[in-house]
């Protein structure tokens, strides 16, 4: 498949968007039902949406920056009236009265939403086995996950669905699927995408970016997501960032910390892409140096006090009241709880559980309160390591893509997925996953660069350098 | 290692988050939420007095704008995913019950 770039080019001189649009609903009917990666395919809406841009063109106009490029939407970014599940029952029949502002920019940009992508049930997850309508398999083994929790938009691209996919990260629901499938994955500074239409997961975390096979695509995508937007009271007031112009402006003169605690325990496949990641970026003339910083490790136990409990508070509003399921009970008390037993999924009922449990009366301080303590100090953590040098460098996940069923049934295990992408979340920061190398089985490596907030300029560059690196 | 939490912590926490759960679930989420909890007291090794909390990366700020009337979703779009609803507002089953 072409990429996103090479796609808006082409379509802006005149090459057919609903052509396009025709070789993407064919590969989705090739493998859509051994992989299971979308979950509602809007061909309608994705016909009109093509022609639109073909008449454009036609017209003498331009389509936009991503005329007829077609997109995997993940299934909790609201679609005007296309069915939005956040692959749970309890939004069984939903069909939101309005679009993510991502999606709107998107369809602004000429872009193409061709569909709706499986997930863990409401976010919660690293391999998209929690959701209610079965788990999506990873194009590159069928017989291993695809990562998750935006698995569906990781296994969209890498089967060569759609060339681009938006998903959401809240602890490395974008970067540990992009790993794992050997995509590029993007979680922007907070507050740089809107989240307006984003179903709420932890409202302090999320963070909308994008999956592509090329750092050029993915760069595309953000410079037509992000930038302000009025709908999202923790949106920064800015613009979005420029990211194609300084893409080829490569490392020579930057500081690189190789951080001993986000590769710390890997498989060893994992470790050596990561340190020859860091040789690559000392040949195109970085500065690497080795760190340390163990306030990082603390930031599982902080994040799973954090996330659950401000997902308990969001995910209070499934009270079968105002949409989605309901199922009917004598009084209204006992219908909310009817409701919520009926469609929430045993991991999402577990992050609630352990969310109220964390803001409840007695052990608000000992939990949560420790919590953002520890928040504030992987924070200033981050901060001093950013006083010396640009970037960070360390692996996206501690192995490459597992077979179905290996952490299932050991939440602790299938936390531990997670240990080197949420101290990012926690800080509000940056970072991006690149495809690096590849480990056992011949499956991909993603290495995960980061930086500060409102860096992604520099990490794209960076990005871009090891892409180079490995021929593409 | 015995259990962080009780089963009757666990109940308890089911009923304030309006979920019901099987005797099996109880048993089960007692000993996973155990785990995490655990894992958790790694926190309380460290000395955190006098550290500020962060609950928001940024810190919110208050947005304000000029009080402005700007379109709204349609009613009739929003009123019409209501599980029930009777002139043009959400219906629900009893809320108050009868005297005894």
């Amino acid at each position: 498949m072409k990429s996103a770039v090479d796609i808006a080019r082409d379509v802006n001189a005149g090459a057919s968007a609903v052509e396009e649009l025709e070789r993407s609903l064919a590969s989705i009917r090739s493998r859509n039902d051994e992989l299971n990666v979308f979950l509602h395919v809007d061909e309608e809406g994705a016909y009109a949406a093509a022609r639109r841009v073909d008449e454009i063109v036609a017209a003498g106009g331009s389509a936009g920056p991503l005329a007829g490029v077609p997109v995997a939407l993940k299934d909790n970014l609201c679609t005007l009236g296309v069915p939005t599940t956040c692959s749970s029952k309890i939004l069984d029949g939903w069909r939101p009265p309005y679009n993510a502002t991502v999606v709107d920019r998107l369809r602004a940009a000429g872009a193409v939403p061709v569909g709706k992508t499986n997930l863990d049930e409401f976010a919660m997850g690293s391999s998209t086995e929690n959701s209610a309508f079965g788990p999506t398999r990873n194009p590159l083994d069928p017989a291993r996950v695809p990562g998750g929790s935006s698995g569906g938009s990781a296994a969209a691209v890498a089967a060569n669905m759609t060339p681009l996919s938006l998903g959401s990260d809240t602890g490395g629901s974008i970067r540990q699927p992009a790993a794992l499938c050997g995509l590029v994955g993007v979680k922007p500074t907070y507050g740089s995408v809107s989240r307006y239409g984003l179903i709420a997961f932890a409202s302090s975390l999320d963070q909308i970016g994008p999956f592509a096979k090329t750092v050029a695509d993915a760069a595309l995508a953000l410079e037509v997501i992000g930038g302000y937007d009025p709908k999202d009271s923790t949106s920064l007031n800015e613009t979005a960032p420029q990211l194609l112009a300084t893409l080829d402006s490569g490392v020579a003169g930057r500081r690189v910390g190789l951080v001993r605690e986000l590769v710390e325990g890997s498989d060893d496949d994992v470790t050596r892409s990561v340190d020859r990641a860091a040789a690559v970026l000392r040949d195109a003339g970085a500065t690497v140096v080795e760190l340390s910083i163990p306030e990082l490790t603390l930031g599982l136990s902080a994040y799973y006090l954090i996330a659950p409990a401000e997902a308990s508070s969001n995910l209070a509003r499934y009270d079968g009241v105002r949409y989605g399921l309901r199922v009917d009970a004598e009084d209204v008390a006992a219908m909310n709880e009817a409701t919520r037993t009926a469609g929430f999924g045993a991991e999402v009922k577990r992050r609630i559980m352990l969310g109220t449990y964390a803001l409840s009366a007695g052990y608000y301080d000992a939990y949560y309160g420790q919590a953002l303590k520890v928040r504030t100090q992987m924070i200033a953590a981050f901060a001093r390591a950013y006083a010396d040098v640009d970037l960070l460098l360390g692996a996206t996940t501690p192995s490459v893509a597992f077979a179905f069923g290996s952490k299932t049934n050991d939440p602790m295990a299938m936390y531990l997925n997670d240990v080197f992408t949420i101290p990012t979340n926690l800080s509000g920061e940056a970072a991006i996953s690149v495809p690096f190398g590849t480990g056992e089985a011949d499956l991909p490596v993603g290495v995960q660069l980061l930086g500060p907030g409102r860096s992604e300029p520099t990490l794209f560059a960076a990005a871009r350098v090891l892409e180079v690196a490995e021929g593409r | 290692m015995s259990n962080v939490l009780r089963r009757e912590d666990v109940a308890k926490v089911a009923t304030l988050a309006r979920l019901t759960l099987s005797d099996e679930e109880l048993d089960l989420y007692t000993e996973q939420l155990s785990k995490v909890l655990q894992h958790a007291q790694d926190m309380n090794q460290l000395d955190l007095t006098g550290v500020a909390p962060t609950a928001h990366p940024f810190g919110l700020k208050n947005v304000v704008r000029a009080d402005v009337v700007t379109p709204s979703l349609d009613h009739d779009a929003v009123m019409a995913m209501a599980p029930d609803a009777e002139d043009g507002r959400f219906a629900v089953p009893r809320i108050v019950g009868e005297a005894p």
